[in-house]
């Protein structure tokens, strides 16, 4: 029925139904042989759907796949595999409790009669490491690992197929360093001489204008468009998946922040790092009223750990913080709470969120002690405050007692920042924001900082992402291995002064990997 | 080296040592007969329970099979199977046959119930347990088969050997390290145990590679049945009786030693020689203290402290063995 000898595969009309949403409306999907094909949307636009029907993890409602001219239809990861479908998944998806070697062979061991060949297992294993410049002692747990090797790991498994044809990588690079991503890159070359077709999903734009050959478009589980990247540019990508040409614009403040009185100040601040050496190395900073604050710097460059030290996360912490003119001790985070000290975590899911509670619960539990009557809980004061600030914030929720997974990641992410902002906080501290949210989310979270910066709030932010901080910060001090490297306010701000001073930091004996 | 690394191991030198010296006729050969025939019993719920709580699960179901077996065994010796007025009379090597598949199919009962009828393990067996409890009873009427060992004219004698001692080893003891070399295979050489790893470590990843879990999950279960199956038998064998209320509270014995022995309860990691370790230290806790004279009840005191202790010590190893790999990665960087 289709035959195309330039496509390994091809979807026709693919529809995916979820109860309650449509994740995929009719999308057809050319698999282009030995070629990057890059899918891109923003978060639920149905790329990891389409992909989990090509991989066999999850069937579709409607619509039909062919290979080599043939239907196909995987009921499982096992057939799509013995078709040499391969997927790295968005999140990892390794067995920590168990070595490298087993990780990289389980569901393809190979054996002596019955019994597991470990010794094949091992070697299989150095090999292919060293392909991918990481060589891992076999037997290492992979939950010794780090993320960006545990990634390796992942990427090895699906590389020991000897019968591949196509890999799919969604969000490969979302926890490698750039020396990592190199790497990768490298690899995806070589897997494409060998006839390899890929897939590759991907949010950092600038990696995929360098790796992609051709991209696809998707918008709301619909096919919006696709192009050769040869003949594209950014604003075209970035234009088809938000529907309207979105740059992130500087707000205008009307604060007057050169007379605005210092709420924070941290003098000498030094986290001693375990082994040696520092996290935070005789930091000084400080917050006025109502700024925006941005701290930029590398990953590791000790930007969490600065948050967690204000938030009472590291009481073994030196230096002196003064707040609100006068110095504080900083013993616990409840203490800190209660001072006007909120966080967004970086981790949503895992720091931000209590998965098993409800929105409403998620968004008052840091504030519970507001919402009393004697020793019982007044849940008409809990529940107005919440819908309060719902609406203050533009959440988007049907009901408020729905599960908190229920809603999109920017949505959850505004419920976090509900939480922080419900504690009544005179310093808000924002920890990548903006982070796994697509465009759309992103631009409400920089009006949410906006205009609670304006009511006088002030506000620190942490990005990795140049474009971001330099549109929402007032003034930004750039961190590099622990130090303060720059403080740059007003013109000053430039991306390539950003750059420069975040590796400034970096002398000799550090590696700019770490 | 792996005992070394265990400090449970260190826990039962310390016990034997303990026990020499506090009661002179701990070492002596009858006391260590004994003290095998029982390690042996734990030792082989053990096995089983150590499949099932590395994928995550829990079989509390495992002492109550004991009983029901026992009971099942003791009846088709004594009474026979009567079916239609006529009474049938299996041989020895027959009813042992039975027992094993009876024990499975337990297993495979409880493994459809978590995975099937998706009910947590904990409630799965906890039913399951009154069940066969209930059944071993119902079978006698509450009370004992006392004639097991079989009538020379209807060829069904024999059955007693399982309880006996052969070249100066009970023959639970020979069971137990048959199973325990069959257990380990299963875990460490064949694809079957790094599946069960996988399960226990990440059952959402399993899936996703290909594993299929609730097949793991139920032959984990029916792994345990197997294991509960024979050591009814042994255990009807050693007392040469069979009595509704054997095994009771077992399954308690079983999880200890499966903890002490290194397996994590929240599923993903555990050894077959930390589990005989386990079983040698719960065996070794309960007959010292017996013949010492310590009475019942503080028994059960101490064996409550030496469990925790033993556990507490392993992860405080542990956490100081990660710190140390942790700063040893930092010096790496």
């Amino acid at each position: 029925m289709f035959d195309d000898p330039n496509v390994v595969l091809h979807c026709e009309k693919i529809d995916k139904i979820y109860p309650g949403t449509k994740a995929l409306d009719q999308v057809s999907f050319d698999l282009l042989k030995g070629k990057v094909n890059v899918l891109i949307g923003e978060n639920g636009a149905g790329k990891s759907t389409l992909m989990k029907m090509i991989a066999g993890i999850e069937q579709p409602s409607a619509g039909k796949m062919y290979m080599d001219g043939e239907e196909v239809f995987f009921k499982d990861t096992n057939a799509a595999r013995a078709k040499g479908i391969g997927i790295i998944h968005q999140e990892l998806s390794l067995f920590p409790n168990m070595t490298v070697y087993q990780n990289i062979f389980i569901g393809h061991e190979k054996k002596n009669g019955f019994f597991l060949n470990d010794r094949e297992h091992r070697k299989g294993s150095d090999v292919i490491l060293k392909r991918l410049e990481h060589e891992i002692a076999a037997d290492t747990m992979v939950g010794d690992l780090r993320v960006g090797q545990q990634q390796m790991v992942e990427i090895a498994r699906n590389l020991i197929q000897d019968d591949l044809r196509v890999l799919i990588m969604d969000e490969p690079t979302s926890s490698l360093s750039a020396a990592e991503v190199k790497v990768l890159f490298k690899i995806m070359r070589e897997l494409l001489e060998q006839g390899i077709s890929i897939v590759y999903i991907s949010h950092r734009l600038e990696e995929i204008m360098e790796i992609g050959d051709h991209v696809t478009v998707l918008r709301d589980g619909k096919y919006v468009a696709d192009a050769d990247i040869k003949d594209i540019e950014l604003s075209w990508i970035v234009k088809n998946m938000v529907g309207k040409n979105t740059q992130y614009h500087r707000f205008e403040r009307t604060i007057d922040l050169d007379h605005a009185e210092k709420v924070l100040e941290m003098k000498d601040i030094c986290l001693p790092k375990q082994g040696g050496g520092y996290l935070l190395d005789h930091v000084n900073m400080y917050l006025k009223k109502g700024e925006v604050l941005g701290i930029y710097g590398l990953l590791g460059a000790g930007r969490s750990e600065l948050f967690e030290c204000l938030m009472g996360m590291h009481p073994e912490h030196t230096g002196e913080v003064i707040f609100e003119g006068k110095p504080i001790k900083i013993s616990s985070i409840s203490s800190q709470i209660s001072k006007g000290f909120a966080l967004v975590p970086e981790d949503r899911q895992r720091q931000g969120l209590i998965q098993t509670l409800d929105i409403c619960k998620n968004a008052s539990i840091a504030s519970m002690s507001k919402f009393r009557k004697g020793p019982f809980l007044n849940k008409k004061a809990e529940e107005s405050a919440v819908d309060d600030e719902i609406r203050d914030i533009h959440i988007k929720v049907a009901d408020k007692n729905l599960p908190i997974l229920s809603l999109s990641g920017g949505n959850q992410q505004k419920v976090v920042i509900a939480k922080g902002l419900l504690t009544n906080p005179t310093v808000f501290l924002m920890d990548e924001p903006s982070r796994g949210i697509d465009i759309g989310a992103k631009t409400e979270v920089f009006e949410i900082i906006h205009e609670f910066s304006e009511r006088g709030l002030s506000i620190i932010v942490i990005s990795s992402e140049l474009k971001e901080i330099m549109a929402i910060a007032d003034r930004i001090y750039v961190l590099s291995n622990g130090k303060c490297t720059a403080e740059l306010s007003g013109d000053e701000i430039t991306e390539d002064g950003l750059v420069r001073a975040s590796y400034a930091g970096l002398g000799t004996g550090a590696s700019a990997e770490a | 080296m792996t005992l070394l690394k265990g400090r449970t191991f260190i826990v039962l030198i310390v016990l034997v040592i303990f026990f020499s010296f506090a009661s002179k006729s701990f070492l002596s050969a009858t006391t260590l007969t004994m003290v095998a025939k029982h390690v042996a019993l734990y030792g082989i719920l053990a096995l089983g329970m150590t499949f099932v709580i590395i994928t995550g699960g829990i079989d509390l179901s495992v002492g109550s099979v004991v009983g029901l077996t026992g009971m099942l065994a003791g009846g088709l010796i004594q009474e026979g199977l009567t079916i239609g007025g006529k009474t049938i009379y299996f041989s020895v090597p027959l009813i042992i046959l039975f027992m094993m598949i009876f024990g499975c199919l337990i297993g495979l009962i409880n493994g459809l119930i978590v995975t099937k009828l998706n009910v947590a393990p904990f409630i799965a067996t906890l039913g399951t347990m009154y069940i066969c409890r209930g059944f071993a009873n119902l079978r006698s009427g509450g009370t004992t088969f006392s004639s097991i060992a079989g009538y020379e004219g209807l060829g069904n004698t024999g059955f007693k050997m399982l309880g006996s001692v052969i070249a100066g080893i009970p023959t639970g003891v020979y069971v137990f390290a048959v199973l325990a070399v069959i257990g380990a295979i299963l875990l460490k050489k064949v694809p079957f145990g790094w599946y069960v790893l996988a399960v226990g470590g990440n059952e959402k990843s399993a899936r996703l590679s290909g594993i299929k879990a609730d097949k793991i999950k139920i032959l984990v279960y029916i792994i345990s049945g197997f294991c509960a199956a024979w050591v009814g038998m042994i255990n009807t064998a050693q007392l040469s009786a069979a009595h509704p209320a054997s095994g009771d509270g077992w399954e308690m014995n079983a999880i200890a030693a499966t903890v002490l022995g290194g397996t994590s309860m929240a599923g993903g990691s555990g050894t077959i020689i930390g589990t005989i370790v386990g079983a040698f230290v719960i065996g070794v806790i309960n007959d010292g203290m017996t013949m010492c004279g310590v009475s019942e009840f503080w028994q059960k005191v101490i064996r409550g402290c030496v469990i925790i202790l033993a556990v507490v010590i392993d992860q405080t190893q542990r956490n100081l063995q990660a710190k140390m790999a942790l700063q040893a990665r930092n010096e790496n960087k």
